[in-house]
């Protein structure tokens, strides 16, 4: 099952013009707000009317402006998870999650229901009303109703972005077992480059209603032209195998044959997982540097340069362990004399674990 | 029951009988115009609206002449009506239509009221999850708005209960058919005598109606209760 979008849309100054393809996984819309994500969100799932547009998911045609056919959005079999849950408050939580069956023809049997409930966790939560579940429990059962929906798409609208860190983590999992569990496509919707780092299959990034760059999550973190989230967030992903786990609370990964040393990491030899690595946590050196605290220091070639308007500029390298970002004033760029080709040490200050396990999630290539 | 006489009882549950009807007929229409005002958009709806309310500003005798003046058995559509068995001139089911008029803005400001604070992307999630529009409308709209239905049907009752300019200029004052509980205060304080009489259904009134205002409140609180509760 493969989405294909291709939408243009005009409101006041703004103006949408996009194309993409969203195959099975997770494909993360990633882009600040106002970057026409929502817009995108609506448009499939039937709640806006775009003037121009098509999209097909499957064989199924949803949407298509030239032949001004638009199927109603209760007959286009998506799951989808809003940011605010918007569970029905008059319902119980069981209620919640059977709506959908109420209206289908071909309703989930009860034994996938059971799996459902029992993958989110959220049996002991049937006999309740939202009103009394915490953000975390909501947005579990939001997603538990979409699923039982037996939808041919997600489309998740940041269903993480309205919950506080710690029940973000909770969530994130139960993303990654659909994304490996189910064989339909995720769409999902982030201004958060932690998210992506940790989800996304396929990166799409948005800027201004338009597609900046779209493709395999690695590439476009590491492409220093594409920060849909502003310069501050930006960072490049990594994927590393665990190579050893040392007395002193230290973990040793090898990526690419470079080797990074991370405070404990929980898991086997030969495990593999994605880190994210803060463009802003990064240092560079013209020579190895010596003396210095910092355990990971990757020798690597200058790619690009991107001056942005800010004193700032983002500098990606080609090292062994893949592309990374590096953020610089301008004035240590000018003083190191960086250019295309240039050899330079990155000295990396924080490692953060996106993803664990990748070997079982998205496909590598 | 001997301490009404008959002539008092008759007018109390002709009353019951008139306000009873009046809103549970004008219920069902209430709640659509009460939806097409607060969810759609068309042309006429600030006329709609408009003539939703005619009644609550019009002065009751002028609602209640307009109503005779077409349904009366010589006026067109008043003939056209009585050749199908449908009568209202100086008739009980004449009070209700009247009462059920001079009610209809009040029911309709308060379910208005309510569908209109009901969350817009609820509906729209209903939709997503596969109902279609009219299912929408009856599994969201129509429960998260039940406690203003609620209101908008009490209110309706209490008013219709009460009603007495259109209803005496459209069916009189007909002892047993038309002689509701107010014309039958307003009869009984124009005869010598009669002020016993009046007092005790002006008692009764006052029970009816903080009755009608009690029972709405405990029901709109369970319904609350449902809602916010666990």
């Amino acid at each position: 099952m493969m989405l294909k979008v291709a939408l243009a849309h005009r409101f006041g100054d703004f103006a949408l013009d996009v194309a993409f393809d969203a195959p099975p996984g997770i494909t993360v819309l990633f882009g600040r707000s106002g970057s026409g994500k929502s817009t995108i969100v609506n448009a499939i799932a039937g709640l806006l009317a775009p003037q121009r547009g098509r999209i097909t998911l499957g064989e199924r045609v949803l949407l298509d402006t030239e032949t001004r056919r638009v199927v109603p959005p209760h007959r286009r079999k998506l799951g989808v998870v809003f940011q605010e849950g918007r569970l029905f408050p008059h319902l119980t939580v069981r209620q919640n999650l059977s709506y959908a069956r109420w209206f289908s023809r071909d309703p989930a049997e009860t034994t996938e229901g059971a799996r459902i409930v029992e993958m989110l966790g959220i049996g002991h939560l049937l006999d309740r009303r939202p009103a009394g579940l915490s953000g975390g429990e909501k947005q579990r059962v939001a997603i538990g109703r979409s699923l039982l929906a037996r939808p041919e798409l997600i489309l998740a609208d940041e269903p993480l972005s309205s919950l506080d860190d710690a029940r973000k983590a909770e969530i994130l999992p139960y993303f990654e077992r659909l994304r490996d569990e189910i064989q339909v496509p995720i769409l999902y919707v982030s201004h958060s480059a932690v998210e992506v780092a940790r989800l996304a299959t396929t990166v799409i990034a948005l800027q201004d209603g338009r597609i900046a760059r779209q493709g395999r999550a690695l590439e476009v973190l590491g492409d220093p032209m594409v920060t849909p989230a502003g310069v501050r967030a930006a960072g490049a992903v990594l994927e590393a195998v665990i190579v050893a786990q040392h007395g002193d609370g230290l973990t040793e990964l090898d990526a690419g044959g470079a080797r990074l040393f991370l405070p404990r990491v929980p898991g086997g030899t030969g495990n593999r997982l994605r880190v994210r690595i803060p463009a802003q946590d990064v240092l560079l050196s013209r020579a190895a540097p010596e003396g210095l605290s910092a355990l990971n220091i990757l020798p690597g070639t200058v790619d690009q340069l991107r001056q942005g308007t800010g004193p700032g500029v983002m500098v990606s390298l080609r090292t062994r362990a893949g592309p990374l970002l590096a953020r610089i004033t301008r004035r240590s760029a000018e003083r190191l004399e960086l250019a295309p080709g240039v050899d330079v040490h990155a000295v990396v200050k924080t490692i953060a674990i996106a993803r664990e396990d990748v070997s079982a999630g998205a496909p590598a290539g | 029951m001997d301490w009404l006489s008959p002539a008092e009882w008759s007018a109390v549950t002709l009353s019951l009988r008139v306000a009873v009807w009046a809103t549970v007929v004008s219920l069902p229409l209430g709640i659509f115009v009460a939806y097409a005002l607060a969810r759609w958009r068309f042309p006429g709806r600030q006329l709609l609206n408009g003539m939703v309310h005619l009644p609550l500003i019009l002065p009751p005798v002028v609602t209640g002449y307009l109503l005779l003046v077409t349904l009366s058995p010589t006026a067109p559509l008043g003939a056209l009506l009585g050749k199908f068995g449908i009568v209202f001139a100086f008739h009980w089911t004449g009070a209700a239509l009247a009462a059920g008029i001079m009610a209809f803005p009040l029911m309709v400001r308060a379910i208005r009221l309510s569908m209109e604070a009901v969350d817009p992307r609820l509906e729209q999630a209903g939709a997503t999850l596969g109902a279609a529009p009219i299912w929408v409308f009856l599994t969201v709209t129509l429960p998260l708005s039940l406690p203003g239905i609620l209101t908008g049907a009490i209110l309706a009752f209490a008013k219709a209960m009460g009603e007495f300019g259109a209803t005496i200029t459209f069916v009189s004052n007909i002892p047993g058919q038309t002689r509701t509980l107010p014309s039958a205060i307003y009869a009984f304080l124009q005869v010598p005598g009669g002020e016993s009489s009046a007092l005790r259904l002006v008692a009764i009134s006052i029970v009816l109606a903080m009755g009608a205002l009690v029972i709405s409140e405990l029901l709109a609180r369970r319904l609350q209760a449902r809602m916010s509760g666990t």
